[in-house]
């Protein structure tokens, strides 16, 4: 396996709060990588930075071989880097298959003359990006709500639409701010199922997650932040038992409590 | 976007319904003759404004970009086929040649209003905007020193009319039969320029670049995400709506024969906004009749106010010109209030205003 995204020393500073610093990691191609981390602690800024919405002060983040650092976030998405938003950011007033159609928008060509002229090409392309869409919302399992608004759709929908919405980028590496959040138990299995699925389709994840059931279960490395440090990374279950990441969680002397080393630390 | 009803093409009803569209636009200027050229020459102005709006539907109603400016793409139009075709600089260029540079330089100002403006959104870039717009029509009004290049506030004047080899678009003529006027004959230039621009409206609209400028609207943030090149979506934008301003300028020019910076102020592009937002921002039908209610109002009420009220009164109370700014703002209350989204609005824009009416989601 080799490198997919390789993180050196990544350090944000917003005025007088230090988010994130010295900030180091890496992805395997292949792998789900979890991200976790009490409230506060980086993780979404983290992402920012990954995905080209903040400029990080220090160290630097290479993708695919490439270097990422100061890349815009379009450039980032066009390396094969896409996203979702923990407060979902679909585009509200358009239907489900208009939001996939416009992730398809950084995989194809067509420009105004093409429009105007609606030359073969173009109208070709057009309805390639009109099966892919559909094909995408097959996918992640909403096909039937295809002509209706993103935002009349259940939560839980939302948040699948937003990743076929991504998957349409043709990402390598789909990093996912808590998709979990705000989902019952059963929409959540069916996400780890869907999580599986992608990871199973060769496109590496990584993920931004609360609820610890799914992230222990789910993820082959786990990476803890707290106060925008790196606070332990590796194995779920190594990550589960290191006293600091407990003590991090459930606070100064928790560690020492043997209750503890049998009960997971709940989110 | 329907695409299975677009699949579907044409049926025998619809065919029926364009010819008879179509014979309509074509007679239209002969019934409007009747009642005096007068009347054909409103109708071109609604033309131009039917153009005008739909240009700056690109900007606001597609992209979501508020531009107060709008009116300086018509103005650096019209004073290129001024400069360009008149006894001024002594040049009389074919219009073949006019056009690409009327459109190319409007474009181009188009991109220089965008640039430094990529990063303001809102109230913001309205007042951008509107410094540009007044810049220009400053710039026409003052440059007659030290050179003489605009002639100031007097303006051009003797501008050649739109010829195409001697088929000039301004003189009376008699065809197979059929006497056609100057504003006849720009009437169906006009037509057929404004369809031009609708038909490329529409196919932006529902292409890879109308999905772009969408996304932008919706979510710039989450535009940028998906890869989309916010900057450059956004100068095309700006660029596109320019270009079609600066060709109805310089048509407006060819077919006044004179400009001036008067014609250029703040309230026009005012008016031209209104016209967008009364029909239906982002709604192609909505803008054109938006375009040409607000075009034809002011013309209606100067026919019928003065001859009501000698009828009334017996004399003239109120000067029609006061009335038509009172109604006009009386007119756009109304449509807010009653009629957010337009009078004629795209199912998305009713879903935004809904929405927000509702309070919106977080």
């Amino acid at each position: 396996m080799s490198k997919l995204l390789q993180a050196q020393g990544l350090g944000k500073r917003f005025g007088g709060l230090q988010a994130l610093s010295d900030v180091s990691f890496d992805i395997e191609q292949g792998e789900i990588y979890g991200l976790i981390g009490p409230n506060g602690a980086g993780k979404t800024t983290l992402f920012n930075v990954l995905t080209g919405l903040y400029i990080p002060e220090e160290g630097s983040c290479i993708f695919n071989g490439e270097s990422m650092t100061g890349k815009k976030p379009h450039e980032v998405a066009q390396a094969g880097l896409a996203r979702t938003f923990q407060n979902i950011r679909l585009f509200a007033n358009l239907s489900a298959i208009e939001n996939v159609m416009i992730g398809r928008h950084v995989r194809t060509r067509a420009g105004v003359l093409g429009a105007v002229l609606r030359t073969r090409a173009t109208r070709a392309e057009e309805a390639a990006i009109e099966a892919r869409a559909h094909e995408l919302l097959e996918y992640v399992g909403i096909a039937h709500r295809a002509n209706d608004v993103a935002r009349s759709l259940p939560y839980g929908d939302q948040r699948r639409l937003e990743i076929a919405r991504a998957l349409a980028t043709d990402p390598k590496l789909l990093a996912l701010d808590e998709p979990a959040a705000g989902m019952n138990a059963s929409e959540t299995v069916v996400l780890r199922k869907l999580i599986e699925k992608i990871r199973g389709d060769g496109i590496t994840v990584l993920l931004i997650e609360h609820d610890m059931k799914l992230v222990m279960g789910l993820c082959d490395r786990v990476l803890v932040l707290e106060y925008g440090k790196v606070l332990s990374l590796g194995k779920p279950a190594q990550v589960q038992r290191d006293p600091k990441v407990i003590e991090a969680y459930l606070g100064a002397g928790a560690a020492q409590d043997p209750l503890i080393h049998q009960e997971r630390p709940a989110s | 976007m329907n695409a299975t009803l677009k699949k579907n093409g044409l049926t025998a009803r619809n065919l029926a319904g364009i010819a008879l569209i179509g014979v309509a636009l074509a007679v239209l200027p002969f019934v409007l003759g009747m009642a005096g050229q007068s009347w054909v020459r409103i109708l071109n102005f609604a033309l131009l404004y039917v153009m005008l709006s739909l240009g700056l539907n690109i900007v606001v109603g597609f992209a979501g970009l508020l531009d107060l400016g709008y009116i300086a793409f018509y103005a650096v139009g019209a004073y290129v086929w001024a400069l360009l075709a008149s006894p001024h600089f002594g040049l009389h260029l074919p219009f073949w040649a006019i056009l690409p540079i009327a459109l190319a330089l409007a474009c181009l100002f188009g991109v220089l209003l965008g640039a430094p403006t990529l990063k303001l959104r809102g109230d913001y870039l309205a007042i951008v905007t509107l410094g540009f717009g007044e810049i220009i029509r400053i710039f026409l009004n003052n440059l007659n020193a030290p050179v003489n290049i605009t002639n100031g506030p007097q303006g051009l004047n003797r501008i050649d009319t739109f010829k195409v080899g001697s088929f000039a678009f301004g003189r009376t003529e008699t065809l197979m039969g059929i006497r056609f006027t100057g504003p006849e004959k720009y009437y169906y230039l006009l037509l057929g320029l404004t369809l031009l621009i609708v038909l490329v409206c529409v196919r932006l609209q529902n292409s890879r670049i109308g999905r772009a400028w969408e996304a932008i609207r919706e979510d710039e943030i989450a535009a940028k995400a998906m890869g989309i090149n916010t900057r450059n979506v956004k100068l095309l934008a700006f660029a596109m709506g320019a270009s079609f301003g600066g060709v109805a300028g310089a048509l407006f020019a060819s077919m006044q024969g004179f400009v001036s910076p008067e014609s250029f102020s703040l309230m026009e592009s005012i008016s031209i906004l209104c016209m967008v937002v009364l029909g239906g921002m982002g709604h192609i039908p909505g803008v054109i009749l938006g375009a040409l209610i607000l075009a034809a109002l002011p013309e209606f009420l100067r026919a019928v106010v003065e001859p009501l009220q000698n009828m009334l009164f017996g004399s003239v109370v109120l000067d029609p010109e006061g009335i038509r700014m009172l109604l006009f703002g009386l007119a756009m209350v109304c449509v807010m209030l009653f009629r957010p989204a337009g009078l004629w609005p795209s199912a998305v824009r009713r879903r935004e205003l809904s929405s927000r009416n509702r309070g919106g989601e977080a």
